[in-house]
């Protein structure tokens, strides 16, 4: 029990003077997992609202192949990025590996799926006249689409903490592109792994506390959203 | 003469391998309200929907005011507006709503709010503007979605069966500030339904859309008493439709055999011997018990036949009279007790030789 104790207590002291080697990961994590979340948003709305609001052969083809990507392992979504960007690889001359660009890379293929989906999937359950009646309003396409995205907005929002909490809680693509450098790519996640495989529990419970608190945080703040919008 | 506000020319909607709406020609005239009337699955709301530019058609043209509307449907949908069945309202307050289609067509502010206000007093929801859209009752909704298309002050407005989810009492209440509405605008409109009564009391113009085929175009007067063909009549609601045969023809009378039975309708253009649909109005025909007191109406025709079926519908009833051919009256559930009518009884059927609408028969 001491051990769980002591190394409560010692994680505590850790966030709490501010350490800086913690803290830097803390915000290293956040910066490479936002980025990719906003990238993926972007993908997500464009390819998720092409696939709800187009009839086409082969859409539900789209669907299954979104689905499937939501749930991408990241290791196998580590390693061919891996391959991609490996200094050998076919996209090896950009020099990316090892880079927290690499780790928004990687992060942005898993997230992204999901954001996809969940975009589709809410954009699906929209009235499928709400388009025409926008358009029969005089709305110009964009004005359609920011409409329907805004009148989307819960399930959106439901889709972009999803992406953020697949990209921010993902460990194996970030250890395989990012390589885990100290200062450079070492994220909350791979830091973790690190420091439970020296048996340094204090940092790594730190760690693990910062990380709960920002998913809970991420997540409060969806659910009072959600509660403000439905009492409106 | 009125000028063509919007028309169809040589229109064809086709998904996949059907062909939904084949239209050669329709105009809508400046002004007047056209009703699009037709059973379920006829193509009316896909033909408002090219209408309204919602929807290009796989071929043919739709102009505006004359001119093809090609590469200005933004345009040409902002000096429009189009009212679904459902009200499909944003999550939004009313009032949010109602200024939403002026916003879109960035109207100044100051103007929207002038016209939302003045919309949603006209329509009764003036204290329904705070309140979240997704909270409101059916009928309340349907008044915003009026209101949000009224407010865009628009030269044509499409409305595709908007009453049709609504309760009797709620739609004929809308029924009356829609018509109202209308009346005080003189918005060009186009209005689908499947209703006849809508069609009666809003329309100056009929079109009858059947598989997806204009059958007829008309004032309700016209398209109700004097249908084209055996489809349309039935659509309409002529129940008593019977093959028959000019038997005589004279100053105007024509006097015609229906299977042994003679019957008198009014008529300038048959030829001798010419075969014929006779149509009859339900509520074209009165019934009286046979009797020595039968036979007190001017109408020409008195046929004696037995009641056959009895159906109470609502306030009226229909009564079915076996007089050699099946004859449909419509009468009201007062009269039914005063005459005390019963199936089995023998009974006259009575209507004016005015009142039979006769179609040609083609071989």
């Amino acid at each position: 029990m001491d051990l769980i104790w002591d190394g409560l207590g010692e994680a505590i002291r850790i966030i709490r003077s501010g350490d800086y080697s913690v803290w830097e990961i803390a915000v290293r994590s956040i910066l490479v997992s936002g980025t990719a979340t906003a990238v993926s948003l972007l993908i997500g709305i464009l390819v998720g609202s092409a696939i709800a609001f187009n009839q086409f052969p082969g859409r539900n083809l789209a669907f299954a192949l979104v689905n499937t990507g939501m749930g991408l392992p990241p290791v196998v979504v580590g390693l061919i990025i891996a391959i991609m960007l490996w200094r050998s690889g076919p996209l090896g001359d950009l020099r990316l590996i090892y880079t927290p660009t690499a780790m928004v890379i990687a992060q942005t293929v898993i997230a992204a799926p999901i954001v996809t989906g969940f975009t589709a999937a809410a954009l699906r359950n929209l009235h499928p006249q709400l388009r025409s009646q926008l358009y029969g309003l005089g709305a110009s396409r964009l004005q359609m689409l920011w409409l329907v995205l805004w009148e989307a907005k819960l399930p959106l929002l439901a889709a972009v903490m999803a992406g953020f909490g697949g990209a921010i809680s993902e460990i194996g693509a970030s250890q395989m592109v990012g390589g885990n450098l100290a200062g450079d790519t070492r994220v909350m996640t791979t830091a973790v792994m690190l420091e439970v495989s020296r048996g340094q529990f204090a940092p790594a419970i730190a760690l693990s506390l910062i990380l709960l608190a920002l998913i809970f945080v991420v997540n409060l703040i969806l659910t009072t959203v959600q509660q403000q919008e439905r009492r409106s | 003469m009125t000028q063509a506000k919007l028309s169809l020319r040589d229109v064809r909607v086709r998904r996949g391998r059907a062909e939904l709406v084949k239209v050669t020609h329709l105009d809508v005239l400046e002004g007047e309200v056209l009703v699009i009337i037709g059973p379920n699955g006829a193509g009316k709301s896909i033909l408002l929907e090219t209408l309204a530019l919602l929807q290009r058609p796989t071929a043919g043209r739709v102009l505006f005011e004359g001119q093809p509307v090609d590469g200005r449907q933004l345009a040409l949908r902002r000096r429009m507006a189009v009212v679904f069945q459902e009200p499909l309202l944003l999550r939004r307050s009313v009032a949010d709503n109602v200024v939403m289609g002026l916003r879109l067509r960035g109207v100044p502010r100051s103007v929207r709010r002038q016209r939302a206000a003045a919309w949603m007093g006209r329509f009764g929801i003036a204290h329904l503007a705070r309140r979240s859209a997704i909270t409101i009752s059916g009928g309340e909704a349907q008044r915003t979605n009026l209101a949000r298309a009224f407010a865009l002050e628009p030269e044509v407005l499409l409305l595709d069966e908007p009453f049709s989810a609504l309760d009797e009492p709620t739609r004929d209440e809308l029924l009356d500030d829609l018509s109202a509405a209308l009346r005080d605008t003189g918005v060009t409109t186009v209005f689908v339904t499947h209703d006849r009564d809508e069609a009666m009391r809003l329309g100056d113009q009929v079109a009858v859309l059947m598989g997806g085929v204009i059958r007829q175009v008309g004032t309700p007067a016209e398209v109700f008493a004097a249908p084209v063909d055996e489809e349309v009549a039935a659509f309409v609601g002529v129940e008593t439709i019977v093959a028959g045969r000019v038997r005589s023809l004279a100053d105007g009378l024509a006097t015609l055999d229906l299977g042994g039975v003679a019957v008198e309708a009014v008529s300038s253009t048959l030829e001798p011997a010419a075969e014929v649909l006779v149509c009859l109005r339900p509520e074209d025909v009165v019934i009286e018990p046979a009797g020595p007191d039968s036979r007190r109406t001017s109408a020409r025709n008195h046929l004696r036949g037995s009641v056959t079926r009895i159906t109470p519908l609502g306030g009226q009833v229909r009564v079915m009279v076996d007089c050699g051919f099946s004859l449909v009256a419509l009468i009201t559930k007062q009269s039914l007790e005063d005459l005390r009518l019963k199936v089995g009884d023998e009974a006259v059927a009575s209507f004016k030789a005015s009142a039979v609408h006769l179609i040609p028969r083609r071989r």
